[in-house]
């Protein structure tokens, strides 16, 4: 029978997706990058709609908050898994009051007007059935898909708009989206790139080669050199890990030293974050930042006897408040981070924000 | 720079504009001397004909200032006035700097225009006033290792080094264009492995000195000084003076070549730039009469004074000081490896103080390694981490202990690269910041950023080796790829709360005023 061996198929493959997370995200900084993150979890996202046995628009949303609910827990630094997730939910939504021929609903914002107009048609329990409503489910997540591949070269087509001949650029660790917008720019300006290497991990070289095989001048400076460099910097360049939902970031450590300096020295600071990082998160001590990994990256064991005696931190994140941010480089534009909430309620329903 | 530069104002004006019009770079010494011979020109001229051109003079000088409209300075008419039939000298002097002044004019009016020709009277007309005393033109050469794009001065140096019978140490690597005007050396080749053995020239000792300064093996301003001083005692206790030589001039003139070896193997510290300099005078005060033994002997002593004043005298005064800034419960955080900075947290743990210690380390150097063995094994208990989780732990801090490299004259403080970061951040987050700081290391330069002057180190250091890979392995072969391994950076004096010297606990901008006061004792 088919259905029982695609079920089984399906939850080897959401157990598959789990193990990886897991593993994937320890230490080294995320083994695969947050686009192929996306990609991976929208693509499990639609063969579960596609595969899994639901009826209603209301059981393939709680099938889906199931599993989310269990990626997420599997890997919470991972931000991109919550956000595909969550746009996946809006996009069922979204299918299913179209479906209904309810009109779109364009401002999901609670409203004093909506609440004692619409009385009881808030009840929207997604009971209907709607034999369309899987082919238009699955037909979007693959728009949505498209958009994932086409985000890199979105934000490296806008490269131009934002970099001048002759300038000195700043940039931290290692983005595969950073990086491809410099080579973009590169392709028609003559600029010079400062990349600080972000210890422990060191990501920074492998920026700075790549960059410099591309022709780009390139100088390499440790974490300790940021401020006494940045005199002579014109912009600083950085990709992030998440975008959080007060327009702050949740970037490699390092940054907010980076975006201090910054500031010091009124240097803009750009972030290039597509809209997959977008998240609906707002910044709190307990959950948000607080990833460490082995301190061994910082006092390897060949210290000796010591290493009893002391304590050795060694956090991945750092977070960085909005008023430090000039302004966000994203596939669908440039907004400013006041803007950010406003996207949020694009890309999200306020409903999902807890999964 | 030259803020008290009353007489050379025109001068400097005029031989700069004659070298632009000439298209030729002439370096500070070539328009000193310059200057100087033509004022021995004038001097001879002048000597002849006195009376006569003294009151022509005075009605030129009155007619040359009334007549721009562009000139309402009355004051300085009646000064240049009023010693002028006093003094012949200054008479001189005045009757020079007003040829000199019409013959600007005259040169400025042909080739630029009216404007220039205003303002250079004006300016010199102004500049008189001042008393010569305390705002002393300051002539200031720029040191060689700043220069290094200079061909000019690289060749004199060359020269120079040829008569001293040093190796010339050569540049390694890519430079970063931003800093062509350094030096970047290669540890792996250093100076020692181009002197023949043993050296004629070069002391032993000093061999020694210049080799473990260039490996790193002694690092820190207050070490390499204590080095450097010990070095010399050694010179001076196996220096013998040569017949019809006297041992103020000629120990002197041994120390030149030893200083430009120790230079070359490293750049001299503004530490050991101020005790070479004390050793110097201390050396032309021997009077000729004194026996070579017992001039030795009060040199010797010289040196003991000077390291137990300024270094371990001052560090006692110091620590005591900071021990009233730290109490019970204090989180204190430091950055890198500063014998003062330990010295004090010693002493304060030794008066039974609860606190616990932040090391704050950065790459290449890794130093703070080794402050964080030194206060594991007094039993402070300490926690580790890089500069790149300051703002991490940051929150958690309730002061900040720097050391600091030299105290600049206009506040700023160099010290180790990365240091005006954490200041940085501190800053943000509102923690007090503390420099601790002897008074024998501030000098007298001025400085804004960290481009101008600095130390470039060993470039491949920055290379690092993780999981079996290292990406910058071949990084020379790559054209546009550079690394920067910087030595110091400038902290501007508003991160700075507070710096604690011997002398007691000064704001930052009171460093001039320590200067001048030193100045005037000694």
């Amino acid at each position: 029978m088919p259905g029982p061996d695609k079920e089984t198929d399906l939850t080897e493959r959401i157990e598959a997706f789990l193990s990886d997370l897991k593993r994937g995200g320890s230490g080294t900084g995320p083994l695969r990058g947050s686009a192929e993150m996306a990609r991976e979890t929208t693509s499990l996202l639609r063969r579960i709609t596609a595969q899994a046995r639901w009826s209603s628009a209301g059981d393939l949303m709680e099938i889906i908050r199931k599993e989310g609910r269990r990626m997420i827990a599997a890997q919470p630094s991972e931000t991109t898994v919550g956000n595909m997730i969550r746009r996946v939910l809006k996009i069922i939504r979204e299918e299913y009051a179209r479906s209904r021929g309810s009109s779109e609903e364009t401002d999901q914002q609670e409203s004093l007007h909506k609440l004692l107009t619409s009385g009881g048609l808030s009840e929207e329990n997604f009971r209907q059935h709607f034999t369309a409503l899987k082919a238009n489910v699955i037909e979007a997540i693959n728009e949505l898909l498209t958009e994932l591949e086409g985000t890199t070269d979105n934000i490296a087509m806008q490269a131009l708009e934002h970099i001048h001949s002759n300038e000195v650029i700043m940039t931290i660790g290692r983005s595969r989206t950073v990086e491809a917008f410099l080579k973009d720019a590169a392709r028609k300006r003559k600029f010079h790139v400062i990349v600080a290497e972000c210890a422990p991990f060191c990501q920074g070289h492998k920026m700075a080669t790549s960059l410099s095989k591309s022709g780009i001048e390139t100088t390499v400076i440790t974490d300790a050199a940021i401020f006494a460099v940045m005199s002579r910097v014109n912009k600083v360049i950085i990709g992030t890990q998440t975008v959080l939902a007060n327009g702050g970031l949740r970037a490699v450590n390092g940054t907010h030293t980076l975006a201090l300096a910054a500031k010091h020295h009124s240097t803009p600071l750009i972030i290039c974050a597509p809209m997959f990082k977008l998240s609906p998160q707002f910044p709190n001590e307990e959950d948000t930042f607080h990833k460490f990994v082995s301190p061994h990256e910082v006092l390897p064991f060949t210290e000796g006897e010591i290493l009893s005696k002391v304590n050795v931190h060694c956090p991945v994140f750092d977070y960085v408040p909005p008023e430090l941010i000039t302004l966000f480089i994203s596939n669908i534009g440039g907004h400013a981070p006041s803007y950010i909430y406003r996207l949020m309620s694009e890309l999200y329903h306020p409903e999902d924000h807890e999964l | 720079m030259a803020d008290g530069g009353v007489t050379d104002g025109p001068d400097k004006n005029d031989d700069v504009e004659r070298a632009k019009c000439e298209g030729k770079e002439m370096t500070k010494e070539e328009k000193q001397r310059l200057r100087k011979e033509k004022k021995q020109q004038k001097k001879s001229k002048e000597k002849k004909d006195d009376a006569a051109s003294q009151e022509s003079e005075k009605g030129k000088k009155s007619d040359g200032k009334s007549s721009p409209a562009s000139q309402p300075l009355p004051k300085p008419t009646t000064q240049k006035e009023a010693p002028a039939p006093a003094d012949k000298p200054a008479k001189s002097k005045a009757e020079l700097k007003a040829e000199r002044r019409a013959r600007q004019e005259a040169d400025r009016a042909s080739k630029q225009g009216s404007k220039k020709g205003e303002v250079g009277p004006q300016a010199s007309a102004g500049k008189p006033k001042a008393p010569p005393s305390e705002l002393q033109p300051v002539v200031k050469r720029l040191p060689e290792h700043m220069q290094v794009d200079n061909p000019d001065v690289l060749k004199k140096l060359a020269k120079k080094l040829e008569r001293q019978q040093i190796p010339l140490r050569l540049d390694y690597g890519y430079k970063v264009s931003l800093f062509s005007h350094l030096h970047q050396y290669s540890r792996k080749a250093p100076l020692t492995q181009q002197l023949s053995i043993p050296s004629t020239v070069i002391h032993p000792a000093i061999v020694r000195l210049g080799l473990q300064y260039s490996q790193g093996i002694v690092a820190g301003s207050n070490a390499r000084s204590v080095a450097l001083l010990h070095a010399f005692k050694q010179v001076i206790s196996d220096y013998t003076t040569p017949p019809n030589e006297e041992l103020s001039r000629d120990l002197v003139n041994k120390l030149k070549p030893y200083i430009s070896f120790l230079n070359q193997c490293r750049p001299l510290s503004a530490s050991m730039g101020n005790a070479i300099k004390y050793i110097k005078k201390e050396i032309s005060n021997i009077p000729s009469q004194c026996k070579e033994e017992e001039a030795k002997r009060k040199l010797l002593n010289c040196i003991e004074c000077y390291i137990n004043e300024k270094i371990i005298l001052a560090a006692k005064a110091i620590a005591k000081y900071s021990i009233e800034k730290i109490s019970d419960g204090d989180v204190i955080l430091v950055y890198g490896c500063s014998s003062l900075v330990n010295h004090i947290l010693c002493e304060a743990f030794e008066k039974a103080i609860k606190f616990h210690v932040i090391v704050v380390d950065s790459r290449p150097r890794l130093e703070g390694r080794e402050a964080l063995r030194r206060l594991v094994q007094r039993g402070i208990s300490c926690t580790y981490v890089l500069i790149s989780a300051v703002s991490y732990i940051l929150p958690e801090v309730s002061k900040v202990f720097l050391g600091a490299h030299a105290l600049l004259a206009n506040g700023y403080v160099m010290s180790r690269v990365g240091t005006s970061q954490i200041a940085l951040v501190a800053k943000a987050f509102n923690v007090p910041v503390l420099v601790c700081c002897e008074t024998y290391k501030f000098c007298d330069r001025v400085q804004t950023d960290s481009f101008v002057s600095n130390e470039l180190d060993d470039p491949d250091d920055l290379i690092v080796t993780r999981k079996g890979k290292t990406q910058l392995e071949d990084w020379q072969q790559v054209d546009s790829l550079g690394l920067l391994n910087l030595v110091y950076d400038v902290t501007p004096p508003d991160f700075v709360d507070l710096v604690i010297t011997d002398l007691g606990m000064i704001p930052c901008t009171s460093v001039p005023v320590v200067l001048r006061v030193k100045n005037v004792d000694q």
